[in-house]
């Protein structure tokens, strides 16, 4: 396993999160998280199910409003921005779904071109059809161009479905759980290309996820959501040196200890 | 290791609505729905080959179903007529009969309502899968409006689509009604069209076609209302669909009763 740089803590903050509030009836899943994540670095989200973490990254997107707090992407106050200014920030923020929410009436040439031809109206046919096959290419992907997702098995849908939010050349990514569901081989692929991904088209990224392996692999930094909020922040041996009893399991169910 | 302050905002407390309150809940839902599908469909930019690609779907596949039902309504409307036309000794009539029955309230009926259990469920469950799959946010955080794309051009199909099956079908029911008086009287088929269509006004015509136009935006609007927003899980895909074609239909027949009344008062 490589290891990974540690953040530049000097480099843009592209994503910063103040005393964020969201409730769920009377589940109150995040109660004051404070959240910056820097450019260029892969920040990891720890947390147990149910935390909110994915709650997390659909606020960062819009796709959520909080309750209260503050979400700055990019510049924008995304609960302030107008509905047209948030679908011009979404062009430069990719989500990757935990189930990849591939279109399945599409084949995977058109989960691609979708959002391009959406968002690119100035490309021409060729153009299209270079830039899909290129990011199938980056994602080793290029055979399964035909395909339809149901033909895919769930390594392959993971890696179209992050090549479909790589296709509009996002400055952040975000995952959602990226390893769930998959096999420790498949994993070990996806956290390459999360690597990949990182260095050849230099995003930033929150990843979320139960994965430790991932988490070591792909993190610069890593914050782990307890009760709400982000106690415990930094690399992935200070998140885990504790006795904390809320994060030694963790540890201890991914390292067999 | 950075050890956050925590912030000191009060925990909000749900307070659940009572069922009056829901029920206005819902209500404004509805109407925020349709207001939105009025201000999406009509200012661009629009979706001109998805509305095409919904036309043919919600038209074509339904044309062999609707066929079916017009013509045997159209045979079994007439042969149950006769007697009670003969008795009279008007059995001439019913080629009239039969034409205005069909364009008044058996054709818009009839395919709304074939419309609302083929259409409606196939529109809930498709957008009540794909929101359970998370593939309408992933429309969404992929920069493109999903009300647009799914929502505007289905209701607007629909709509377009539903006149269009009306007439069709009470074009295909008159044929079935040409086939049972062609075995029991000798009369042409250029008689029978003749007479039934001599009865016919210009209000029936305009009042069938605002009917059927009414059906259809009823049919995509609440197929659409119940798949968007419908609940997590394959559960809530079955209620969408269910709900899509049960609300659907009730709202026809509350439509055809009020249509009756208000048209009735033009023909006095």
């Amino acid at each position: 396993m490589r290891e990974k740089p540690l953040t530049d803590t000097t480099a843009e903050k592209v994503i910063q999160i103040n005393g964020l509030y969201k409730s769920f009836g009377n589940y109150h899943v995040l109660r004051g998280v404070d959240l910056d994540l820097y450019r260029g670095e892969n920040l990891v989200v720890l947390g147990k199910s149910g935390t909110g973490k994915s709650v997390l990254i659909k606020i960062i997107i819009g796709l959520l409003t909080p309750d209260a707090g503050k979400v700055e992407v990019l510049g924008n106050v995304v609960d302030e921005i107008t509905y047209k200014e948030l679908l011009a920030l979404r062009l430069q923020v990719g989500f990757s779904f935990q189930n990849s929410a591939l279109y399945d009436s599409m084949t995977v040439r058109e989960n691609l071109e979708f959002p391009l031809v959406r968002n690119r109206k100035t490309l021409t046919k060729g153009e299209v059809n270079k830039l899909v096959e290129e990011t199938l290419d980056a994602v080793g992907l290029l055979q399964t161009i035909n395909q339809m997702p149901s033909e895919l098995s769930g390594g392959q849908r993971k890696r179209i479905g992050i090549a479909r939010t790589l296709i509009l050349q996002p400055e952040i990514m975000l995952y959602d759980e990226p390893t769930a569901g998959l096999d420790p081989i498949t994993c070990l692929e996806i956290n390459k290309l999360i690597n990949e991904v990182q260095e050849r088209y230099k995003t930033s990224s929150i990843v979320i996820t139960h994965d430790l392996t991932c988490a070591k692999e792909v993190g610069n930094r890593v914050a782990m959501l307890l009760d709400g909020k982000f106690e415990r922040q930094g690399t992935f041996e200070e998140v885990f040196n504790t006795n904390d009893e809320r994060v030694k399991p963790f540890y201890d169910y991914n390292f067999i200890k | 290791m950075e050890i956050k302050e925590t912030s000191t905002v009060p925990e909000p407390e749900e307070r659940k609505p009572s069922a009056l309150g829901r029920m206005f809940i819902t209500l404004y839902n509805v109407y925020s729905f349709i207001a939105r599908f009025f201000k999406e469909a009509f200012l661009p930019p629009y979706e001109g080959k998805e509305l095409l690609r919904q036309c043919y779907e919600i038209g074509y596949r339904s044309a062999l179903l609707i066929s079916t039902t017009g013509f045997i309504t159209g045979v079994v409307f007439t042969k149950q007529s006769r007697p009670s036309l003969s008795e009279f000794g008007a059995t001439s009539w019913l080629p009239s009969l039969v034409g205005i029955a069909l364009l008044r309230t058996l054709a818009p009926l009839l395919t709304g309502l074939i419309a609302a259990g083929k259409v409606g469920s196939s529109i809930g469950a498709e957008l009540g899968s794909m929101r359970v799959t998370e593939q309408i946010d992933a429309m969404e955080v992929s920069a493109t409006n999903p009300f647009k794309f799914l929502v505007s051009t289905r209701v607007l199909a629909a709509t377009i689509t539903i006149p269009i099956l009306t007439f069709y079908t009470a074009m295909v029911g008159m044929l079935g009604a040409l086939l049972n008086v062609s075995m029991f009287e000798s009369t042409s088929a250029r008689a029978f069209f003749q007479s039934s269509l001599e009865q016919i006004t210009f209000l029936d015509f305009t009042a069938s076609t605002i009917k059927a136009i009414l059906f259809g935006f009823t049919i995509g609007i609440v197929g659409c209302y119940q798949g968007y927003n419908s609940s997590k899980g394959t559960e809530g895909v079955g209620k969408a669909a269910n709900s899509a074609v049960v609300i659907a239909m009730f709202l026809i027949f509350i439509e055809e009763v009020i249509s009756v009344q208000f048209f009735g008062l033009f023909r006095t």
